[in-house]
């Protein structure tokens, strides 16, 4: 097993500061490893390894010659596939953006650029980030490292699944109603959804625009902050992103849990939560007070209506944002058409998308159309301030609201596949902070049968600090977790 | 059938290009895209890239509200964006940014007027800022092109939407309305009526308290009366058929000057209006409309009443010039330096604004410069030109930008064959040279000198048939006289 | 013989209608099979109404961020590179399909 590959990210960047670890050498571990284990898994759709290198050799190259060099140094990064990135094909796992190479980079990149680190692909997710398992996919499933024959959850599941298969350090996911959450649930890794409007969303392909956010995915809380640092702040190119500086999260990097009172929602233990799960999730809880924490059971009687306000408000938001796909400007494009423009527009996009982008097209302009536009959509949003305001009242009396990220194990491929209504059941405990606008972690707690399990820690917005604090300090004083990969 | 037995009822909206601003509504696109190459004012946002968001620009609320406030329009305090989705050619995201007054929505003022001229009131429903789509042109008729251009310059470009209710009863006040309108942008200093594409407008029209009939596709304001005098012509037929008129969009033709129904198949579209997620509210508080007022210039109306006041000119004159801001100015400049406004006025509502009408030239376009109208209603005024030569003149100076007296030299250099003019100047020299006057009616021989005289008082421009034609009658006259005594 | 029991919440027309608002081309097949799920899932939205909602305003924007403006100053933008991603074009047009 490769060590080097096994260091944070924060590790990392020290050891390549110090010389003690070549970024040229590290860079080519990480491809020896994609070459290695990618036909098993398939977490990446386009690799950059001349441009990586070329990067790294110039880092090293810094160094020798005591220039500065940025906060992420030398570090291996792995992008979700619907986050821009000027020059590399960014496809969304799409037949309609196969083609689609950006002439501009997203703000986080540019960011993530201005400290150093080092893009190594672009990894695979469902399709236009529909989806929670990454089959959606229009190049064929990622699959769960720790048993391949399983999930890596989704949308974001190529990058979860090349942070914990060791192909990257850290990786970039976005997240609309739990597709960073839930994979890393699922994988075992750590993944981070900020606050809205915390992170620019300039060069993140939209899906549903008043719910995602491009989010972190580290092996460990530490990376979380150190990438957070780097990527958060206003950008006065997105008009929805908060005009703060970067969140120094940093400093939350302390154990101590003292002060945390936990509310714990009856609700994230519906029915339908596995019961290894719900006893994983309730002894991260006793640790956390067995640290100082005190905790309350409590119940959110509107978060049973989470799912269907996500749903309604995402699928709407989705058909609008998806329109722009019709072949003129970029993308996808039949040839040999001699139709009228509406004809030719419907016949790309009926080639350009797959079954589920259709299917959620078709519903969410059904929930705008008119006569219809009152009793869902504009009754989804209604909801929605219901479901806020109950979480408002709730962070008067807790710091955080904790419970399972995923209410299942992961599951086996095509499981889930014949009714998108099951599908669409496991986001039932992560879609309540994207309706809110609040910022949630989920962090591996326990595993089960070799697979892992996420807890989820939900705080106000703009107290990423809280997570981090609490998340730290419960990944520091958790055992093994027992999860071997089987790559 | 009169327009007021139809009960004609004509609502329209206008969009009007905000295109005092300099860069687009919502990117940093430059907005000067006319005379430029196709797709050369474009960027990611206006081309409607994936992962792109809009920005608004700040001076189009400002112009807005400076809209609002000439309309006498309710100013929202609180002002959102939505999403009119549907899909054409011309349209880089398939949604349209837009404003909205149904569902929640709150375009940024309600509840204006706009009075006409004679003292009509036309009640304005909303102003909301929207983006232009880019533009479509073909090989090639729309119908038989085998394909479309697409040129997205204009994409993104910010446009004030003003919807009016449905007061005006004929055509011909409806353009009068529009001319109002413009005007008023103009002395706002928002929008240039004159560039082309800048005002568009749809228009309403319902007669006798029947369906409306929406009509698109209406380039410019001649246009509009010609549309609604067809639609008026079709719909009183049907009408007098027995059959019904359907609720239903109908589009312009210019060329064959007709309407004709667009709906090629049957279904409905439905543009399924939701707030712009990508955009945040916008607040408006009374200090920045008061802001707004305060650099208000001056409106049409109050305009005209100084003119009127300031110098002593008709009614009539003052609406004519106050309709066209540039035209106004130039007045303005020009009576610095002359005496008679009120003629200056006849002058320019009359003779230079037809002329302008006449090449399809705009003021702004035109080369001749208030110095040298001026100094043409001298020399009329001191009777070196006639009236008539003069209107020759401003014809000219309109393309030349040469001043009065180099144009008559230019001019010159044809014969004058203007039998009046010579008149004139032949009774000019019969006056002043009284001796050779009686030797000429003595001595036919004697009439060279006068004629060449007039020769000279034409520096040898005189048509010398003519001129010989002139001198010979009135010395015939004269004898004539002379043998009767 | 139709399932009375079971009342569509969406019809086969009405998907029908909505590929079209959708521009999406759909078969008479996929027709039947979007309306059988569709209608599984509208269901399940059908829950919503169980939650009282009068007197509440709707959530479009989760952040309070207000008056996010920008200044009205031109920068100019190589355009040469958008054309290069465009799938057809003639001269500096990108080429449409046609109108009718």
């Amino acid at each position: 097993m490769p060590g080097i590959l096994e260091f944070s990210a924060s590790e990392l960047v020290e050891k390549i500061r110090a010389q003690e670890v070549s970024d040229e050498e590290y860079i080519g571990e990480c491809y020896d490893r994609i070459r290695k284990v990618e036909r098993r898994i398939h977490a990446f759709l386009t690799l950059t390894e001349d441009s990586a290198l070329k990067k790294a050799r110039e880092i090293d190259s810094r160094i020798r010659r005591n220039q500065e060099v940025g906060s992420l140094a030398g570090v291996a990064i792995a992008v979700k596939d619907n986050i821009c990135t000027m020059g590399i094909r960014t496809t969304c796992a799409s037949r309609m953006l196969d083609n689609f190479i950006p002439p501009y980079d997203a703000t986080v990149i540019e960011r993530l650029k201005a400290q150093d680190a080092i893009i190594v692909g672009k990894t695979n997710m469902d399709e236009f980030a529909m989806g929670s398992s990454t089959e959606h996919s229009r190049f064929g499933p990622t699959l769960n490292p720790y048993d391949l024959r399983r999930v890596p959850g989704g949308s974001s599941g190529g990058s979860a699944t090349s942070v914990a298969a060791l192909e990257a350090t850290v990786a970039l996911g976005s997240d609309t109603g739990g597709s960073v959450r839930c994979p890393a649930s699922f994988c075992g890794v750590v993944g981070l959804k900020p606050t809205y409007g915390l992170v620019s969303r300039y060069g993140l392909i939209a899906y549903a625009n008043s719910l995602e956010q491009i989010s972190p995915i580290a092996r460990d809380v530490a990376d979380i902050a150190l990438l957070m640092d780097c990527i958060a702040g206003g950008d006065s190119r997105d008009s929805t992103s908060v005009d703060s500086g970067p969140p120094r999260l940093r400093k939350s990097l302390v154990e101590d849990v003292a002060d945390v009172r936990i509310g714990v929602p009856e609700e994230l233990f519906g029915e339908g939560t596995d019961e290894t799960v719900s006893k994983s999730v309730w002894n991260a809880i006793f640790k956390l007070e067995e640290l100082g924490a005190t905790h309350t059971e409590t119940r959110l009687e509107s978060l049973d209506y989470a799912l269907a306000s996500y749903y309604v408000i995402a699928m709407s938001e989705a058909s609008s944002n998806l329109a722009r796909y019709d072949g003129l400007r970029y993308g996808f494009r039949l040839k040999d058409e001699d139709h009228d423009w509406s004809t030719a527009f419907s016949q790309n996009r009926r080639a350009g998308f797959g079954p589920e982008v259709k299917r959620r097209i078709m519903l969410g302009t059904f929930a705008l159309s008119a006569g219809y536009y009152d009793q869902y959509y504009l009754k989804a949003q209604k909801v929605r301030t219901i479901i806020k305001q109950a979480l408002s009242k709730a962070f008067k009396s807790f710091d955080l609201l904790v419970g399972p990220t995923m209410p299942i194990l992961p599951f086996r491929l095509k499981e889930k596949l014949l009714d998108p209504l099951e599908m669409y059941m496991c986001d039932v405990d992560t879609v309540v902070a994207n309706l809110a606008g609040i910022p949630a972690i989920s962090m591996p707690c326990s595993s089960n049968r070799g697979l892992p399990i996420g807890v989820q820690l939900m705080a106000s917005a703009f107290r990423e600090d809280l997570l981090i604090r609490a998340a730290h300090t419960l990944e520091q004083n958790l055992g093994e977790l027992n999860l071997k990969l089987q790559v | 059938m009169e327009s007021t037995d139809l009960r004609v009822k004509i609502g329209l909206e206008v969009h009007c290009q905000l295109t005092n601003l300099k860069s687009k509504l919502f990117c940093n696109c430059s907005a000067d895209y006319r005379q430029s190459e196709p797709n050369t004012h474009i960027c990611p946002v206006c081309m409607g890239l994936p992962g792109t968001l809009p920005v608004l620009n700040r001076k189009a609320v400002d112009d807005a509200l400076l809209i609002a406030l000439a309309l006498n329009m309710q100013i929202s305090d609180r002002t959102i964006f939505y999403r009119k989705n549907y899909f054409y050619p011309d349209m880089p995201k398939n949604f349209q940014i837009s404003q909205y007054d149904k569902a929640g929505g709150i375009p940024i003022a309600k509840n204006g007027t706009i009075t006409l001229d004679g003292g009509k009131v036309v009640r304005i429903s909303r102003l909301q800022l929207e983006e232009d789509p880019g533009k479509l042109s073909y090989e090639g008729t729309i119908e038989t092109s085998r394909s479309t251009l697409v040129d997205y310059n204009r994409a993104g470009v910010a446009l004030a939407e003003i919807v009016t209710e449905p007061d005006m009863s004929s055509p011909r006040e409806a353009r009068v309305f529009l001319q109002k309108l413009r005007s008023i942008l103009e002395h706002l200093g928002v929008s240039r009526g004159e560039l082309e594409g800048s005002m568009r407008c749809d228009a309403n029209i319902s007669i006798a308290g029947r369906t409306r009939v929406e009509v698109k596709n209406i380039s410019s304001f001649k246009e509009v009366e010609r549309a609604l005098n067809f639609e008026i012509t079709r719909q009183r037929n049907l009408l007098r058929k027995g059959l019904r008129i359907g609720r239903e969009t109908r589009h312009w033709d210019e060329t064959r000057r007709i309407t004709i129904s667009l709906r090629v198949k049957e279904e409905e579209e439905d543009y399924r209006y939701f707030p712009e997620p990508d955009l945040v509210p916008v607040l408006i508080t009374e200090q920045e409309v008061e802001k707004q007022k305060l650099s208000m210039p001056e409106l049409p109306e109050s305009h005209k009443q100084r003119l009127m006041a300031q110098y002593r000119i008709s009614l009539q004159n003052a609406e004519v010039l106050t309709e066209n801001k540039a035209l106004a100015e130039f007045f303005e400049e020009c009576a610095k330096s002359y005496e008679r406004p009120d003629l200056l006025g006849n002058w320019l509502v009359g003779d230079l604004l037809s002329y302008l009408y006449e090449m399809n030239l705009e003021l702004k376009d035109s080369k001749i410069k208030p110095e040298h109208m001026v100094r043409l209603l001298e020399l009329i005024d001191d009777g070196t030109i006639s009236g008539k030569i003069a209107k020759d003149i401003l014809k000219e100076m309109l393309t030349t930008g040469r001043s009065p007296e180099d144009t008559i030299k230019e001019r010159g250099m044809r014969r004058i064959s203007d039998r009046e003019y010579l008149q004139q100047l032949t009774e000019k020299i019969f006056d002043s040279n009284p001796e050779a006057v009686k030797d000429a009616i003595k001595d036919e021989k004697a009439i060279r000198f006068l004629v060449g005289q007039l020769m000279k008082e034409t520096e040898g421009k005189a048509d010398p048939q003519l001129a010989n034609i002139l001198v010979t009658d009135k010395l015939k006259v004269l004898r004539a006289r002379t043998r009767q005594n | 013989m139709v399932d009375t029991a079971r009342r569509k919440e969406i019809t086969r027309e009405q998907v029908r209608h909505l590929a079209w608002l959708a521009r999406i081309t759909i078969s008479k097949t996929e027709e039947q099979k979007y309306a059988q799920e569709m209608s599984e899932i509208l269901k399940y939205f059908k829950k919503l109404d169980e939650v009282n909602t009068e007197g509440v305003e709707p959530t479009y924007h989760v952040v309070e961020v207000v008056n996010v403006m920008r200044e009205d100053e031109p920068q100019p933008k190589p355009s040469d590179e958008l054309l290069k991603i465009a799938p057809v074009t003639k001269e500096r047009f990108i080429k449409a399909p046609r109108i009718v």
